[in-house]
């Protein structure tokens, strides 16, 4: 959690002993007190659908029906989380949600490996090596961030396929693991490594592999951390290329999965709001994990420009 | 230890600027070798080539009898001082020192024994597990030299290693930077663009302008007998007085016609004239002095003014009575240069 600070807290160190001595009250500061209203009425405003899905995933599924949200904390969340986690809605019995968490955990960590990897060998070739055409191939790599992927998707599919990757991870990560963004962010961090560290690894025998690694690696840290996250989550939401690429059912994602469950509207029988619930709070618990745990490096490696 | 040898060595930048025109030097066995100039004259050019951070366009570098012209830096048992240290930011100080035999497969009590020793004569042993950051500038500046001593290389290489230190550190480590050297008796090469720094640490000085060497010598002969008016105006603080003058019947005058000394043998017209402030004798002499301003240094005091209608500058003793006004000076013949006043080359 962020340490918010107080309106004592940011009073001026003089300004709070003259206070104390005096024994009085501090001073309200009402320019303070709004911010927090605004960042606390915010706050709740993102927060509220989360809070909804949650309650709704505690009472029965024919209470929501009748009554909609509402602020009753029922009985029914380890029964329906339970559901949610061992129970499939599809014939081959392999749509479990623990089976959709890996393979959206599979697809995010992928991605994010993967474009990391990808992304900083590129750029460390564009910077550092007297490339022929590197200024033309950092160009071409930057001009295909306007290609996203649904301008590509009947070519990529179509390679795919012919490549006989359909239905297997490499299909489904190996065609998206390039990354312009990525690429374009190590490229203007390497170039801000000051040369002469590339002079004194020359002249403490570090070959190219080895500054790679044992240098430019470890400096890059906090770019990968705020690459890693922008990846992960870019990979975890990814809806339509897995929705192309596998139709076996044992690779589905969450994301594709919740739709799944809530086709069940469409067959008479009351759909199962509990378990979608589950499974929505599931697919937003990892980017959230993800961004908590690597926000202070995020913030430094994207604001930091002291090496 | 390393003799090194130029042989019309020549940088020529793919643009078509020339940095460095052709060089040829020696530099024997455990000398300190001082390349200094003004900004742009080549210098770190110079020894950037010594390094091979730079290719050399022509003409050849050998260490020791051996052409290194193709060698890669590594393989030229060198080591050298940035002037940003460009310490490893992400490792420690016992990793930064280390890396480099780490690289070249040391057994790691080796290193280790090694590191320890670099640091005790460093006195970082206590920093060894901080990071760069956590120290301060003379600091870094001291691991950068413990990287470059642990390894035990035939040639140190100093690109400019004072230039981002308070003036006081930057004497302290002037001292100790050449104590270091005498010490460990490694051949040396120094860039810088302080005079002082080139006149108190050198055994040699090679003063560089436009690309060109302008003058090689030990540091009592560049600043006594400067080859070109560039190192005369380069070289000492302040620098040389120059004026226009004239070699005439027999006499070498000032512009006004004052005589100073004999003129030698067979030449006549313009001369540059030469004079070190604290070589001038003032208070009595041939020439008019008009002081116009005292510069009160403490241990002396340096008088500005005009001697001719030209400035001109003498160095007085602290308790000298002089001020402004107009006093008579002397300008001792032993102590004049004389220059060619187009070629600026010395007579």
């Amino acid at each position: 959690m962020a340490h918010i600070p107080t309106t004592s807290d940011r009073a001026p160190a003089p300004a709070r002993l003259l206070a104390a001595g005096r024994r009085r009250a501090p001073r309200i500061r009402w320019g303070g007190l709004v911010d927090h209203l605004v960042l606390i009425a915010g706050a709740l405003f993102m927060l509220a659908p989360s809070l909804m899905l949650l309650q709704m995933s505690t009472i029965p599924d024919e209470q929501i029906m009748r009554t909609g949200p509402s602020f009753q904390i029922g009985d029914r969340f380890l029964p329906n989380l339970d559901k949610a986690l061992n129970e499939s809605m599809s014939f081959s019995g392999e749509t479990t949600g623990r089976n959709m968490f890996r393979n959206s955990m599979i697809l995010g960590f992928g991605f994010a490996i993967g474009k990391i990897v990808i992304a900083m060998m590129a750029a460390y070739a564009i910077v550092y090596f007297r490339l022929r055409f590197a200024m033309l191939a950092f160009w071409l790599i930057f001009t295909t961030l306007l290609l996203p992927l649904e301008v590509r998707i009947v070519p990529s599919y179509e390679i795919t396929q012919q490549l006989g990757l359909l239905n297997t991870w490499t299909g489904l990560i190996v065609p998206l693991i390039a990354s312009a963004t990525a690429t374009f962010f190590f490229r203007q961090y390497f170039l801000s490594v000051p040369e002469e560290l590339v002079e004194a690894a020359r002249i403490d025998g570090a070959g190219p592999i080895r500054f790679f690694l044992d240098i430019l690696v470890p400096l890059s840290r906090t770019m990968v951390a705020a690459m890693f996250i922008i990846m992960f989550v870019y990979g975890w939401n990814q809806y339509l290329w897995p929705t192309m690429i596998s139709t076996e059912e044992g690779r589905f994602t969450l994301v594709q999965g919740i739709k799944q469950i809530t086709q069940g509207l469409e067959g008479g029988h009351i759909p199962e709001f509990g378990r979608s619930n589950i499974l929505a709070i599931l697919a937003v618990l990892p980017p959230v994990l993800v961004v908590v745990f690597f926000q202070r490096w995020f913030v430094k490696g994207l604001t930091d420009t002291d090496k | 230890m390393a003799r090194v040898a130029l042989d019309r060595v020549r940088k020529v930048y793919r643009n078509g600027f020339e940095a460095v025109k052709p060089a040829s030097f020696e530099i024997a066995d455990g000398e300190f070798l001082v390349l200094v100039g003004p900004s742009g004259c080549g210098k770190s050019t110079l020894l950037r080539m010594v390094a091979g951070l730079e290719d050399i366009t022509e003409g050849s570098l050998s260490i020791n009898g051996r052409e290194v012209n193709g060698v890669d830096p590594a393989e030229r048992d060198i080591a050298m001082v940035f002037q940003n240290y460009a310490l490893y930011p992400h490792m420690t100080v016992r990793r930064n020192i280390a890396y480099g035999l780490k690289n070249r497969g040391m057994a790691k009590d080796r290193i280790a024994a090694k590191v320890q020793e670099a640091a005790r004569m460093l006195n970082l042993t206590e920093h060894l597990d901080r990071k760069p950051s956590q120290l301060s500038g003379g600091q870094r500046q001291r691991v950068a030299m413990g990287r470059a001593i642990v390894r035990d290389p035939a040639l140190f290489l100093f690109d400019e290693p004072l230039s981002n230190l308070d003036a006081k550190l930057r004497n302290q480590m002037r001292i100790e930077v050449k104590a270091l050297q005498r010490r460990l008796g490694v051949t040396s090469i120094y860039v810088t663009h302080d005079q002082v720094e080139a006149m108190t640490m050198a055994d040699r000085i090679i003063v560089l302008n436009a690309g060109r060497i302008e003058q090689i010598g030990t540091p009592s002969e560049i600043y006594h007998s400067p080859a070109s008016v560039f190192v005369a105006s380069f070289m000492g603080a302040p620098p040389m007085n120059l004026m226009r003058g004239a070699i005439e019947t027999g006499a070498v005058r000032l512009s006004d016609g004052t005589a100073l000394m004999q003129a030698p043998a067979g030449r006549g017209g313009a001369v540059t004239l030469g004079i070190r402030p604290e070589d001038v004798h003032v208070g009595e002499g041939p020439a008019d002095f008009d002081v116009a301003l005292v510069e009160e240094l403490g241990a002396h005091r340096l008088l500005h003014g005009e001697v001719a209608g030209q400035p001109f500058t003498a160095h007085v003793l602290k308790d000298s009575p002089l001020g402004p006004g107009r006093h008579r000076i002397g300008l001792p013949a032993g102590a004049l240069s004389l220059f060619d006043p187009d070629t600026g080359v010395r007579l």
